[in-house]
């Protein structure tokens, strides 16, 4: 089996704030194949953009961070920010939610190609760069004859298109697509998961697709990643993970997705916690419906429940459970703890 | 869900249209003529009958919001009728209109803007309170307020009274801002993607509140969404739109398992499933939704239509589709050969159904009539030359005369009614 | 109160609860932007409302603090010297007319600050109405009133104020009031851009439309729904507009408009009539009220900026801390998976 292009271990991303540290990413690790789709899942707040654009060094300011991020053999947390931009394009591309802010009105669709294709590839002629985009454009179902139209004479839908073009114009090894059809219909959206469906078959760019559908997921992933308040706490072949789920939050999340087939409607209690004080141990136990006495109080171990698949609860380690901790939370008890 | 009972009429809606003057010149705002227009509504028509549910769905830019909008008297249609309880609201000064939004209510896609951030809950709930004088003094209104916060979930109701909204989370903003809704008593609410901004472990939520107060209060929801896997488990009666018109409309079990528009059928098939073993197989519409100001000629799904026919409404446009997503597909050397053959697009000439396509500079028009003809044998399953009835060269280009299109009403199907050709009556 | 995370209270309760945040007084607003600031930002903020409050307190109390009236020029029945030096009886000298510069520049405090409150209260009383009528309703009137204000508005601020003190002053009268006035006509323009430019991106606001789908008419849209959240921006440019009109306060009082010297002390006036004696070495009738004008313009400056670095949010810098992770604080790492490892 091939290295991991990408992998992340014991990665934590912190952002300053008045009220403390917000611990957005805290201990991930997840490896990325050439040429695979990892799907990245949770609920809204639960660290999933700042994963992605920690990967490719897109942090603001007062964020600290540990761990690693190796690349080509090298800790991307360690290189300097110069020649970390230079790597964005060839090497790491990122495609982000809203194509309209992200392309210069002023500049033909060409003129954007061309710019990336100079800037990263000086040696590289004319007719070649035209060649090039012409065909990353034609990829991505963006006809030919309108390489030299403006950025307003397309559709929100044909831009996300030519956004991703243009992320994959350069060939780069790792792409972060961060909700990249989120704002866009199902049509369209279902156009564009066809495109990175048929991306994954044809170069060996190796995608991390965040998103909050668990649709997209199943369509379109290799892997799936779930993440909550800060962890990864489920990760596996997308196949088994969303037919199969290990992890109580994963299930609860497949569960509480409304599709064609819902006759009846299930939802989470609660809301994912506050980053800067998270519960302790077990992040989600006081939403869990089967949370134990231990997961209050011990980190629940990472366990292989199936080749290829980790899931970081203590339902997979009952054996190891102390004695007396088995025994269903008693969640009032709970939360006078929490107040005190 | 159930079928809908046949129970009193509560809006009955006539051929309304919704049109926005855009990109008017200054002469065309003075003279109110010239300049393009948006069909946001196209002549749309339904009833909508007490205790139901009906959705709204179709793609972005359709005209869902502005249809919901219009109901209300949000936005001035520009004709038609609509009658809440056979009364007319259409043409009322909005002096008139604003004792009838009593009854009409609606909800807004983005919890996070539609409540005033200067507002504690107590003082927001209490306005429409206030407005209708629905209330004699502050005790009572207060209590009525409490007693809809509880309504909604928001309890307990002391602590919620006096928080702002940037106290609430998401799901929280929304339950508020349906109580501010539901506290007039209204016969109708309209929820424009009431859960669309939410988290899917929250969506539920608030779906299921929705269906708890219908049947508390008994509202009658017109519910706006580009998400049918909800409107499927919520609504009963779904409409399906398409570029301002109603391209079908049926009860959730003709939509679901029969639907008859081929835009219905392949808005069913996009839906991602998340259970992979379910996940249908994908043939998608090709193309892009048409730009509003100039939509197609005839039924305006023909161009990304898979069944499309001879008479759906061919026209110039069409033709330089084809042969941009040809050589799309054929790759850098074809196009390079068929290109220099093809004048400049921005040339293609047409009247109502006869297009006039221009040679490429120093190109024989013969050689051009000859490519189309070599094009059409090739791909003979493009249903474009369905419509094609004659192509011949003259000088400089091609003609090329169409069948001329029919603009499909919405015809009955023995399910829903949809308006394609397809069913046509002969 | 409930503290379960249960479902019990509002299925989606985030789990934080605890009492329910309190919005505080006028008073805890007036000092929210002083706690939240830092270094310079506060080191302006707080420099220049100290100054402000001491020029204020001597305005206030100027007749407790000068030795004299402003127009006063004997005590115990001795004339005061003309242009004379800094003395027992006269601290700061007296001027060219024989007044007590001490007094005249204490006085002079509480002309400008007269004037100040004056014309701070009718240009936000024409300007915030006027900007947010425009910019809600739109359409013609606000083609019109954006005509109107832009005029003024390009007019070089000095000479609007002098042809307006000019026109008053012959039609009605003289004094504070009038001057006020004067200056009123130069801010008013500056409201209205402001509350007008905030008004338009508010009126399009999912709140503003849910108010109107509520039946609420536009008189209360505005007062309710647009006024709260629309004049958030004034505190910032009123203080900056008041550091301004100093200065065209002062130099109305310069070229002899507005108050005359009999009615009040002004700094402007009493600058202008202190230009011939520098030239004579007599310093001390030109710098107290030159001080006068630049310590109140400066403060009431950094007052302003300082608001503006605080309240605005483009500009506020984050000063905060990039947090220190130790792994002593966190849980343990997940271990990754791949099909390498696993396999
Ligand atoms: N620049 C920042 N400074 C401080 N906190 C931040 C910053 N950006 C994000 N956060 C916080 O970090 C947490 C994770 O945010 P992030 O945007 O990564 O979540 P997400 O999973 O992408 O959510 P969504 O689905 O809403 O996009 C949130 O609690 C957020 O409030
Ligand atoms: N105030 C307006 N002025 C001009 N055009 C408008 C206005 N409001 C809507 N439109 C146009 O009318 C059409 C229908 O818009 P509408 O917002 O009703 O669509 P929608 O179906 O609700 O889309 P979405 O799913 O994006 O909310 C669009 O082409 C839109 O550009
Ligand atoms: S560790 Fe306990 S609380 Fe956490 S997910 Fe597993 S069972 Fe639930
Ligand atoms: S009328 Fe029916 S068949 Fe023809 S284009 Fe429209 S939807 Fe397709
Ligand atoms: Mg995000
Ligand atoms: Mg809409």
């Amino acid at each position: 089996m091939a290295d991991p292009v990408l992998s992340l271990r014991d990665l934590r991303i912190w952002y300053g704030a008045e009220r403390g540290a917000v611990r957005a990413v805290d201990g991930v690790s997840l490896d990325l194949m050439p040429g695979e789709t990892v799907g990245l899942v949770g609920e809204s707040g639960c660290g999933k953009s700042t994963l992605g654009r920690g990967v490719l060094g897109l942090l603001p300011e007062g964020a600290g961070h540990a761990g690693e991020v190796s690349f080509k053999g090298r800790n991307l947390l360690d290189i300097k920010q110069r020649e970390l931009r230079s790597m964005r394009g060839p090497e790491l591309g990122m495609i982000f939610q809203e194509p309209m802010t992200r392309l210069n009105p002023l500049m033909r669709i060409s003129d954007h190609f061309e710019e990336v294709l100079q800037i990263h590839e000086p040696k590289i002629g004319k007719k070649e760069a035209r060649n090039r985009s012409m065909e990353a454009l034609r990829g991505m179902g963006i006809p030919p004859t309108r390489y030299k139209q403006y950025p307003h004479e397309f559709s929100g839908g044909m831009r996300q298109r030519i956004m991703i073009a243009l992320a994959l114009v350069l060939r780069p090894a790792v792409v972060v697509a961060d909700e990249p059809t989120t704002a866009l219909d199902v049509l369209v959206e279902a156009q564009i998961l066809r495109i990175l469906a048929d991306l994954r078959r044809n170069f060996d760019t190796a995608l991390l697709l965040i998103t909050h559908n668990l649709g997209i997921v199943a369509e379109a992933c290799d892997r799936v990643a779930v993440m909550y308040a800060g962890r990864v706490v489920e990760q596996g072949p997308a196949y088994d993970v969303t037919t199969k789920p290990s992890h109580p939050y994963s299930r609860e999340l497949l569960r509480s997705t409304i599709s064609l087939s819902t006759t009846e409607l299930h939802s989470i209690p609660g809301a994912p916690p506050d980053l800067v004080s998270p519960p302790p141990a077990c992040r989600f136990h006081p939403r869990c419906p089967n949370a134990m006495a231990v997961c209050a109080q011990q980190w629940p171990p990472t366990e292989a429940t199936s080749p290829g698949r980790r899931s970081e609860c203590w339902l997979h380690a009952t054996d190891r459970i102390p004695v007396g901790l088995e025994q269903p939370l008693q969640r009032e008890a709970l939360a006078a703890s929490e107040e005190a | 869900m159930s079928a809908p009972v046949a129970t009193q009429t509560l809006i009955e809606v006539r051929d309304l249209n919704v049109h926005f003057a855009i990109n008017a010149s200054f002469k065309a705002r003075v003279t109110g003529r010239g300049g393009a227009t948006v069909k946001a509504v196209d002549g749309v028509s339904f009833d909508l009958h007490e205790g139901e549910v009906l959705g709204l769905v179709g793609e972005s830019g359709s005209g869902k919001t502005t249809l919901g909008r219009a109901l209300l008297g949000l936005v001035r249609p520009t004709s038609g009728s609509v009658k809440l309880r056979g009364e007319e609201l259409v043409g009322l000064p909005e002096r008139d209109l604003r004792p009838k939004r009593r009854h009409l209510q609606m909800v807004f896609q983005d919890p996070h803007a539609s409540l005033n951030p200067g507002m504690t809950l107590q003082t927001a709930l209490a306005h429409p309170l206030q407005i209708h004088k629905l209330t004699s003094g502050d005790a009572e209104t207060q209590a009525k307020v409490r007693e809809t916060l509880e309504l909604v979930g928001l309890f307990p109701t002391q602590r919620f009274s006096d928080s702002f909204p940037s106290d609430l989370s998401g799901g929280q903003k929304q339950r508020a801002a349906i109580a501010r809704a539901i506290i007039t008593g209204p016969d109708l609410v309209v929820a424009d993607e009431p859960v669309s901004m939410l988290d899917m472990s929250v969506r539920a939520k608030i779906l299921d509140l929705m269906i708890d107060l219908k049947e508390r209060i008994g509202l009658t929801y017109v519910y706006v969404t580009h998400d049918l896997a909800s409107a499927k488990f919520f609504c009963d009666r779904v409409a399906i739109m398409y570029l301002g018109r109603i391209v079908e409309i049926g009860t959730v079990d003709e939509i679901f398992n029969e639907p008859k528009h081929p835009y219905t059928q392949a808005l069913i098939r996009a839906i991602p499933e998340p259970d992979p073993d379910k996940a249908l197989p994908r043939d998608l519409p090709r193309g892009e939704i048409p730009d509003a100001a100039r939509p197609p000629l005839g039924c305006s799904f023909h161009p990304r239509c898979p069944k499309a026919f001879n008479i759906c409404g061919w026209e110039a446009r069409d033709l330089q589709t084809m042969l941009e997503s040809r050589w799309m597909d054929l790759g850098e050397d074809r196009y390079g050969e068929e290109r220099p053959l093809v004048g400049d697009f921005s040339k293609l000439k047409s009247t109502e159904h006869d297009a006039f396509l221009p040679a490429g500079s120093g190109k024989d028009p013969g050689e051009l009539l000859a490519l189309l003809e070599k094009i059409r044998a090739e791909e003979p399953d493009e249903p474009m030359w369905t419509g094609v009835k004659e192509m011949h060269a003259e000088a400089h280009g091609v003609r090329v005369t169409f069948e001329p299109g029919i603009d499909p009403p919405l015809y009955e199907t023995g399910g829903a009614k949809a308006a394609c050709l397809l069913y046509k009556p002969d | 109160m409930t503290a379960t995370t249960s479902v019990t209270g509002a299925p989606d309760t985030p789990p934080t609860t605890g009492p329910p945040k309190r919005r505080g007084g006028i008073l805890s607003k007036i000092a929210a932007p002083y706690k939240q600031s830092h270094g310079v930002q506060r080191f302006m903020l707080v420099t220049g409302t100290a100054v402000s409050l001491i020029i204020v307190l001597l305005a206030i109390f100027a007749p407790l603090i000068a030795p004299f009236s402003f127009d006063t020029y004997q005590a115990d029945g001795a004339r005061f010297p003309t242009q004379g030096e800094p003395s027992d009886v006269n601290p700061w000298g007296t001027t060219v007319q024989g007044f007590d510069v001490m007094s005249r520049t204490i006085y002079g405090a509480r002309t400008a600050l007269e004037v100040l409150i004056l014309a701070v209260v009718f240009s936000l009383a024409i300007g915030v109405p006027l900007g947010l009528i425009s910019g809600y309703v739109g359409g013609w009137l606000d083609r019109i009133m954006v005509l109107i204000m832009d005029a003024l508005f390009a007019f070089p601020y000095l000479l609007l104020a002098i042809v307006a003190a000019f026109l008053l002053t012959n039609t009605i009268d003289s004094g504070i009031v009038v001057t006020a006035i004067a200056i009123t006509v130069v801010y008013v323009p500056q409201y209205f851009r402001v509350v007008r430019a905030s008004t338009l991106s508010a009126r399009e606001a999912t709140y503003i439309e849910a108010a109107r789908a509520m039946g609420a008419k536009p008189s209360t849209i505005i007062r309710k729904y647009l006024f709260g959240n629309v004049v958030q921006s004034v505190p910032v440019i009123a203080t900056l507009n008041a550091a301004d009109a100093i200065l065209t306060l002062a130099g109305l009082g310069f070229l002899g408009l507005g108050i005359q010297p009999s009615e009040a002390a002004e700094w402007g006036y009493d600058l202008q009539r202190a230009i011939a004696d520098a030239g004579a070495g007599i310093w001390w009738t030109a710098l107290y009220p030159g001080l006068g004008i630049v310590l109140a313009v400066t403060a009431l400056t950094l007052v302003g900026e300082g608001l503006n670095d605080v309240l605005n949010p483009t500009l506020r810098r984050r000063r905060i801390k990039r947090p220190v992770i130790s792994s002593s604080a966190v849980g343990p790492a997940s271990a990754p998976t791949t099909e390498r490892e696993a396999g």
